[in-house]
């Protein structure tokens, strides 16, 4: 089932808050990616998101960093 | 029980499980390396409450998967040295990605207790929390505690016995991974039971999670292909029903667990949205402020290592020639005793040039102490990663290749931080690229023998941006052959900045300078002696008298193995427009790169000649050209640096064919670089 409200995490705008709804990556980042918090049903909040460089999300209370790349793999609602 | 009380202590980076250790343990603390890995291993006692605990400090981790070295050496460390107990460090501003570590801990077996640390940070938030109804909740003692402050130690000391002592009546809460799951779990665990005759019921149950999550090392401990079967198609059949992979499915079972008893125990009091932490990052990892301030920060290091270490360098320089000249004094003037050589060209020579480091080397360890463990090392990280990133590197590449200006060795050290191993070995590989302090002598002493005032400044900045330039196109290369692959993503978290603890910085700060001292020094010492030998012997028995010192000293030096060892590379360094004297003097140079200077001093019978000697540098223009003067430079700048680099890369690289590896490419690349120059420039005619 292909939601189309779904995009890639670094579309979104700083300030907003989103919930997770994918993760597209291999096994080994999908589980580095959840022992961190990153679930589908999370809820992120994107705290910066500046061109070219990395996002700051919060996840679960805590900040992370999340490299553009990363990014494009998680698909938001 | 009898006998000391076994303690792992684990938890998440940032959690302050570190602080939390030093103040345990004190200066009683041994840093090592589990044998196999280059994972630190941490050791040391606590004496608090009367008994001695002996205190374990597992790597950080936020999980227990078998993806990283981290993860699998902490929990092998639980499952095979069965510790009688592991505390938990607990980040309570950050409570349910912190139990996520927790509940794979309670899945483990062993008795658990949460030390429930940075309290103050959590209640500051306006955080409250029910540790009464939690600890009932998960079924494990939980203890608050301030780290850094050092709180609730004592008490934490005291359920550690306390859990240990009632170990037998353990019984952790279980997760329930939803009915599917579970089902999957009582098959595979019951199919396991004749494999594994002897494990527990938690046991078998805790494989089978391992299995149904895919763990490369628990798969590989079981043999029964049958076994693998049935998880494989329960997997695909999970996969079916619920859309999900068995480890998203595991993964939310546990966070569904966590979040459960959070909503029951955890209540905020304020939105707390901007922190002190993200109105310094608002500056710090600003878009236009945030390189500026960064390059001020990596200066003010720069400045701190090399300016403020110059007098204690100087005091250390002075009390080893003293100490030369002491006990040279015991034999009589001009006297040939093989002894007295030994022990003040060899012995002492050899210790003095490693210790002569030992300030700069500390005081740039306190340096990014201070910057690891206030947190800003991490914004550095981001700062850094695009940049790093397209040279092939990690954006925490940039601290150890920072470093590496002033010497490879803490430079290689640093590399530590680095989580692939790929990533890891190439930027140790190409650090000693980036030209470090030792070098320097060299090109003070060549530079003004062989180019006019207005040349200089620009020389010594074209061969530090050669070092640079070819670190970047090595690392490149690498990267695209040996170490190939998807560059780690960048995922890192942002911790709040804390300020750090001076026990903690100190003790961090000696953790690494000690390692400088006795590893570099055993080998360094080593090989000097070696190098004293070659440089040494045979002797000469007929010199003659006539001459002076200095004469007789050069042809000393002719005849000895180093001599001739330099004689005999003369054809393989003539096409660099090198000679043997030279040659004479890379020998000694492989010790330590200042020796070069003071070698081809002696084989210019110049005597006790330093980078400013006046006669060696008439000496050199005699016989070279600027062009030579150049390659001589560049040689120097590429070839290995001094065989204490070696080691240490042998050391965090655990292998010798990678040291190996980094000497002959070294070596090579420099002969190759410097041909090319060589040759080109004779070609053109430039500088001849």
């Amino acid at each position: 089932m292909h939601d189309r409200m779904q995009r890639p995490l670094s579309t979104v705008l700083a300030g907003a808050t989103v919930v997770l709804r994918r993760i597209r990556a291999g096994r080994e980042l999908e589980a580095r990616l959840s022992a961190l918090g990153f679930v589908p049903g999370e809820t992120l909040h994107i705290h910066r998101n500046t061109r070219p460089g990395p996002l700051v999300v919060g996840v679960k209370g805590s900040r992370v960093m999340l490299g553009r790349g990363m990014a494009d793999k998680l698909a938001v609602e | 029980m009898s006998g000391t009380l076994r303690m792992a202590l684990a938890g998440n980076p940032n959690s302050g499980k570190t602080t939390l250790f030093n103040a345990l343990t004190g200066a009683r603390q041994q840093v090592g390396n589990y044998p196999g890995v280059t994972v630190e291993q941490k050791e040391g006692v606590c004496r608090r409450g009367g008994a001695e605990i002996r205190v374990v400090d597992l790597p950080g981790t936020y999980s227990l998967t078998a993806y990283s070295q981290e993860e699998r050496v902490a929990r092998n460390y639980i499952i095979e040295e069965k510790p009688d107990l592991v505390v938990d460090v607990v980040d309570a501003s950050n409570l349910e990605r912190n139990l996520y570590l927790a509940v794979q801990l309670m899945e483990l077996g062993v008795p658990v207790v949460l030390a429930f640390n940075m309290s103050d940070v959590a209640k500051a938030r306006g955080l409250e929390f029910d540790l009464a109804e939690m600890s009932r909740l998960l079924r494990m003692p939980i203890v608050p505690t301030e780290g850094h402050r050092g709180k609730g130690l004592d008490e934490l000391v005291a359920a550690a016995h306390q859990a240990a002592a009632s170990a037998a009546g353990y019984r952790p809460a279980e997760i329930h991974y939803g009915a599917d799951v579970e089902q999957v779990l009582a098959q595979i665990t019951a199919r396991l039971e004749g494999q594994l005759p002897r494990a527990g019921a938690r046991e078998r149950r805790w494989t089978a999670v391992k299995l149904l999550e895919n763990d490369a090392e628990v798969q590989a401990g079981v043999a029964s292909g049958e076994v693998h079967a049935l998880v494989q198609a329960e997997q695909a059949r999970l996969a079916a029903l619920l859309g999900d992979t068995p480890e998203m499915l595991i993964a939310d079972g546990r966070y569904g667990f966590i979040s459960g008893v959070c909503q029951k125990t955890v209540r905020s009091t304020v939105e707390a949205r901007h922190t002190v932490s993200d109105r310094i990052d608002e500056i710090v990892i600003h878009r236009f402020w945030g390189l500026p301030i960064f390059l001020g920060l990596m200066y003010a290091v720069f400045w701190l290592t090399f300016t403020a270490g110059t007098p204690p360098m100087d005091w250390i320089d002075g009390l080893f020639g003293w100490l030369g000249k002491t006990v040279a004094g015991f034999w009589p003037e001009g006297s040939e005793s093989l002894l007295q050589s030994l022990l003040v060209d060899g012995v002492i020579a050899g210790v003095g040039g490693v210790l002569i480091f030992l300030p700069n080397i500390l005081l740039l360890f306190l340096a990014i102490a201070i910057l690891e463990d206030s947190g800003y090392l991490a914004r550095a990280a981001f700062i850094m990663d695009r940049l790093m990133h397209k040279i092939g590197l990690h954006g925490k590449s940039f601290i150890p290749m920072l470093t590496g200006f002033g010497c490879s060795i803490p430079a290689i050290m640093a590399t530590r931080t680095l989580e692939s191993r790929r990533d890891r070995l190439t930027t140790m590989l190409v650090v000693p690229l980036v030209s470090c302090g030792a070098r320097l002598p060299i090109y003070a002493l060549i530079i003004p023998a062989f180019f006019p005032q207005a040349w200089r400044a620009p020389m010594l900045w074209i061969i530090y941006v050669t070092g640079i330039v070819l670190a970047i196109l090595c690392a490149k290369l690498l990267r695209a052959t040996l170490f190939k692959g998807e560059s780690v993503p960048f995922v890192m978290e942002l911790p709040p900045y804390r300020l750090p603890t001076l026990k903690g910085i100190w003790i961090h700060m000696w953790d690494r300078g000690g390692a400088y001292l006795k590893k570099a020094g055993t080998v360094i010492l080593a090989i000097s002696i070696v190098l004293w030998a070659l440089t040494s012997f045979p002797t000469l028995d007929a010199v003659d008298e006539s001459l002076p010192a200095e004469e007789q000293q050069a042809a000393q030096l002719a005849h000895t193995v180093a001599g001739r060892i330099g004689h005999a590379l003369e054809p393989i360094i003539r096409p660099l427009g090198f000679d043997w004297r030279i040659g004479t003097a890379m020998i000694g140079a492989f010790a330590a790169k200042e020796v070069f200077v003071a070698q081809l001093g002696i084989v210019y019978s110049v005597g006790e000649a330093d980078e400013e000697s006046e006669p060696l540098r008439e000496k050199l223009q005699q016989n070279y050209s600027p062009l030579v003067g150049l390659c001589i430079m560049l040689f120097m700048l590429i070839s290995a640096p001094c065989m204490a680099t070696i080691a240490v890369t042998k050391r965090e690289s655990n292998s010798w064919g990678w040291a190996l590896f980094q000497l002959a490419g070294l070596t090579i690349l420099a002969w190759l670089v410097t041909f090319a120059v060589y040759r080109l420039g004779s070609l053109l005619g430039i500088g001849v």
